[in-house]
């Protein structure tokens, strides 16, 4: 791929002739971001582009950086090569980066999902010859329901809680599934309660000017009682914290992809699993593929073997890449960042993190990369 | 199906005790006395004979979801369930149906006389209409693998709860070989059991750990402390065979493992002494093979235990008999309320009149003076062949289950050798795409020669830094096992160790377990086959 318009270096993927980089996991000058979330943003790099919606999450993220936002369907030209950003649909500013140098097209994806959860600007087919694709739920067991029955299920749940006079603990991912949640809980059951690390990100996006439902930060101040007559939202970091104990007794629902399969809910010990993620499923990551129309497809992360192999038998023509998009071995990296402190109850962030995590492969992956802070 | 379905769902959703209760007694409240039999028995391990063969049930499924084999069997590795990995495969169904357990579990039965090609259109049509967890449910109970993470004591105490029958009587009711097509709920319920099968076995009474591990080892005057004056307790060998209840009832004798397995027939060698007890004895102790008159280690038995037939040759070289640790029922009369001393006389002068002393052994009575005493007797337990020692408290009755108080086991601590991880391999169930089943490897010279294979012993957040070593430490991979560089060290733990001609070792070892990560230990200082060898005494 020496002569190729973009290529697989040990720092990201690269354009040699745009001199830049798409989610690098190694400080450089130029740096493409397609989303916020910790294992495609890292900090370190001289200058970022990103997509408007990204910008105050970024700069929230990951501190005082040289930071340009664009929206989708602007073009800009960096040395003679032309960029283009287009939704993913992963969470709200996510993008797809389209590459463009005489007449050769390239799309990296980033983290997309197809299915439009109501509050991401939907997932875009882009046409292109090279379609750089993840594939994190990359198996035929994992296929999604559409949300509006998960969400069903949840809001059922709750209100059974409320019935049985227990708090209801819903976690998921700070940025992209909690949002999700938000907008589509039933707030006729009650008062949504947020964790200081959601309510943070909440808050980054309203300054950005998304218009979310009304939330209330738990604070040492907020009584349990109230608590107890609305939902809280909570980050994977804080399960089986003191600051969720004290919430006790109460209903512990997760929102993940990973709650399709029982062996991953059990590890969770989550009451409840609801099968809700921000990736595209099976179905959705074929699909997805052959509407760009590409001539090769690479695929960065997920169950890339299984699923590269897959496509090749049914008539694409699709190469295993590796990458660190993420991979655990991050860590230490992530924990190098300067990290906004939440000062919420949890005393340590990142301890709490690793306590968190007791699933490990391919699920730490979208944990760390989504919830890193 | 939907409300049985539901249950397991519901299980399976909640960690808390009570709320399983609360969710069993919901489900024996609401479905038809039928249903609760069914469910009764596939809760309490008895499981529907398997009626198609698992290779066609994979097949047809393969076919039904329309994928390759070979995605088919990854997928599999990712779920580490085939039922599962089956529900999951397959198109969400099109229709419903409002079939109960029990018009499945007929259904099922009925298919042994039919063709292949109408089970194969029975399956695909009953799919069609379960949803994803009924499906699940479903493929459990057809491919024979029904499991549930539900105790028989939850089960018992919802059903106590709900009926009002105290939770022994109904543990004893439940015992045996008992059809669900065949044993009524009213009769279950009645307030006297007159339909009592004569081969019924009483619920086995178990020990509890006196320390939980090695590292936790109990002194004299802990010992002291918890369980007060010795002389108010008797000691016997805590012997490594097969835990069995003996019947002699109607003139029909029965033995009974404590898996619930009625294996009569499996001991050919210890019918005249069972037709010589007096009719209405049952007697509880364990079953092992001798050698000269002294007990063998467990291998020699495990050999025998799953053959189909038993030649005479095996019969020869492993001859079974019975240590007898209890008397549970004498003359007709169940004795266990009577104190441990009252019932070891009676079990004494069962003994003493058997013709056949050589298969009805006795537990001999181990006399000690003191704890301090005990404890250095505990220490010869590996050379008696013995797991350790077990302690009865002398005025205690015979109880039902695993209980706290008045039985304690104090287990010899396991040998155990530093090992290299060469192999991992994913898990199952809550380990399901986790890399959690290892080989490990001890030098021989400069080569490592896999000895062992352990699943438990890391806690979950070691099992997730061994398994993100593995993905990032692979060398090769054949099928779903990959090799790894050899770094991590681990000592392992076991019970026993033997010759073996079945291993590249040249031993066996008896439950292998990890005892604990070796962080610092490189591996070069790991341990040698000759140290293993070394502990096979001889």
């Amino acid at each position: 791929m020496a002569n190729s318009l973009l290529e697989f270096t040990d720092k990201g993927i690269y354009c040699a002739k745009g001199k830049f980089y798409i989610d690098p996991w190694k400080p450089v000058d130029n740096a493409i971001i397609t989303h916020a979330h910790a294992d495609h943003a890292y900090f370190g790099n001289k200058h970022y582009l990103a997509h408007h919606f990204s910008k105050e999450v970024l700069l929230y993220r990951l501190g005082d950086i040289q930071l340009q936002t664009v929206a989708y369907g602007e073009k800009v030209i960096r040395n003679g090569v032309e960029i283009t950003l287009y939704p993913a649909g992963h969470v709200i500013g996510s993008a797809q980066v389209r590459v463009a140098y005489k007449g050769e097209i390239w799309v990296v994806s980033g983290d997309y999902k197809v299915e439009d959860d109501g509050i991401s600007t939907p997932f875009e087919p882009v046409k292109c010859h090279h379609f750089i694709s993840e594939c994190t739920f990359g198996m035929p067991v994992y296929k999604w329901k559409p949300q509006v029955q998960i969400f069903n299920e949840i809001n059922n749940w709750w209100q059974t809680n409320l019935q049985n006079g227990i708090a209801t603990a819903l976690v998921g991912y700070s940025l992209g599934k909690a949002q999700r949640i938000l907008q589509n809980l039933d707030l006729s059951n009650g008062t949504v309660f947020t964790h200081g690390v959601i309510e943070n990100t909440n808050e980054a996006l309203r300054r950005n000017g998304i218009t979310l439902n009304p939330t209330v930060k738990i604070t040492q101040d907020t009584p349990k009682e109230e608590v107890r007559k609305g939902i809280i939202l909570a980050p994977p970091s804080s399960v089986g914290t003191p600051w969720m104990r004290k919430f006790q007794p109460y209903g512990f629902g997760y929102c993940s992809g990973w709650m399709a399969l029982r062996g991953a809910k059990r590890r969770r010990a989550a009451d409840r699993g609801f099968v809700l993620s921000d990736h595209a499923d099976w179905d959705g990551l074929i699909n997805a593929i052959d509407a760009t129309g590409c001539e090769s497809v690479y695929l960065t992360h997920g169950y890339t073997a299984t699923f590269t192999r897959y496509l090749n038998e049914i008539g694409f023509n699709a190469h295993e890449v590796h990458s660190l998009y993420g991979d655990e071995e991050q860590e230490s990296a992530i924990e190098a960042s300067p990290q906004p402190s939440p000062n919420d109850g949890v005393k340590n962030n990142r301890e709490a993190e690793s306590h968190a995590s007791p699933v490990g492969g391919d699920m730490g992956k979208e944990e760390l990369g989504e919830e890193t802070l | 199906m939907k409300a049985f379905a539901q249950l397991f769902l519901s299980l399976d959703q909640t960690n808390k005790t009570n709320e399983k209760v609360r969710i069993l007694k919901n489900y024996f409240i609401n479905v038809p006395d039928t249903d609760k039999m069914h469910m009764l028995a596939l809760f309490t391990g008895r499981k529907p004979k398997r009626q198609i063969n698992s290779t066609l049930v994979r097949k047809w499924a393969i076919e039904a979801s329309g994928i390759p084999a070979w995605l088919f069997e990854e997928s599999y590795h990712v779920v580490g369930d085939l039922a599962e990995t089956m529900s999951l495969l397959m198109p969400f169904n099109l229709s419903e149906s409002s079939k109960t357990l029990t018009e499945w579990i007929a259904e099922i039965n009925r298919l042994g006389t039919k063709t292949e090609e109408e089970k194969k259109q029975w399956l695909l049509n009953s799919w069609g209409t379960l949803d994803n967890s009924e499906r699940f449910v479903f493929n459990k109970l057809l491919t024979g693998s029904f499991r549930v993470g539900v105790s028989q004591n939850l089960v018992i105490k919802a059903l106590a709860d709900v009926t009002g029958i105290e939770a022994p009587t109904l543990t004893h009711r439940l015992m045996g070989s008992w059809q669900p097509e065949t044993y009524q709920y009213t009769q279950l319920i009645q307030d006297q059991n007159a339909a009592d099968d004569i081969s019924r076995p009483y619920p086995f009474f178990l020990a509890y750990p006196i320390q939980e591990t090695s590292e936790k080892q109990k002194s004299a005057d802990e010992l002291r402390t918890s369980l007060g004056d010795n002389n108010e307790w008797q000691a016997e060998w805590k012997w490594d065979g097969i835990r069995a209840q003996m019947i002699k009832r109607g003139d029909k004798i029965f033995v009974w493992s404590r898996g619930e397995d009625l294996s009569t027939e499996k001991f050919p060698e210890l019918h005249p002494f069972l037709n010589a007890l007096p009719d209405g004895t049952v007697i509880d102790g364990e079953l092992l093979s001798f050698t000269g008159g002294f007990p063998m280690p467990f291998n020699v038995l495990q050999t025998r235990i799953g053959r189909k037939n038993l030649n005479k040759k095996i019969l020869e070289e492993s001859p079974v008999a019975v240590i007898a640790y209890d008397c549970l029922e004498h003359n007709g009369e169940d004795i266990r309320y009577k104190t441990q001393t009252e019932r070891r006389k009676i079990l004494e002068e069962l003994q003493l009149a058997t013709p056949f002393p050589g298969l009805f052994r006795i537990s001999a009575l181990i006399p000690f003076n003191s704890w301090e005493d005990l404890g250095t007797i505990r220490e010869q337990s590996r050379a008696m062949i013995a797991e350790g020692i077990m302690l009865k408290r002398k005025s205690a009755a015979y109880q039902v289950g695993r209980k706290r108080g008045d039985w304690w086991k104090w287990k010899i601590d396991p040998l155990s050798v530093d090992a290299v991880m060469i192999y991992a391999q994913k898990g199952h169930g809550r380990r399901a795409d986790l890399y959690t089943d290892y080989t490990f490897a001890v030098w021989d010279g400069d080569k490592l020669v896999p000895f062992a294979k352990a699943y438990s012993g890391l806690t979950d957040q070691e099992i997730n830094k061994v398994n993100n070593f593995v993905k990032h430490n692979t060398l090769e991979k054949f099928g779903p096992v990959r090799t790894v560089k050899p770094e991590l060290v681990f000592e392992i733990g076991f019970e026993g160790i033997n010759r073996s001609t079945r291993h590249k070792s040249g031993i066996a070892l008896r439950f292998p377990r990890i005892l604990r990560w070796r962080h610092n230990k490189p591996k070069e200082e790991a341990d040698t086959l000759d140290s293993l060898r070394a502990l096979l005494g001889d």
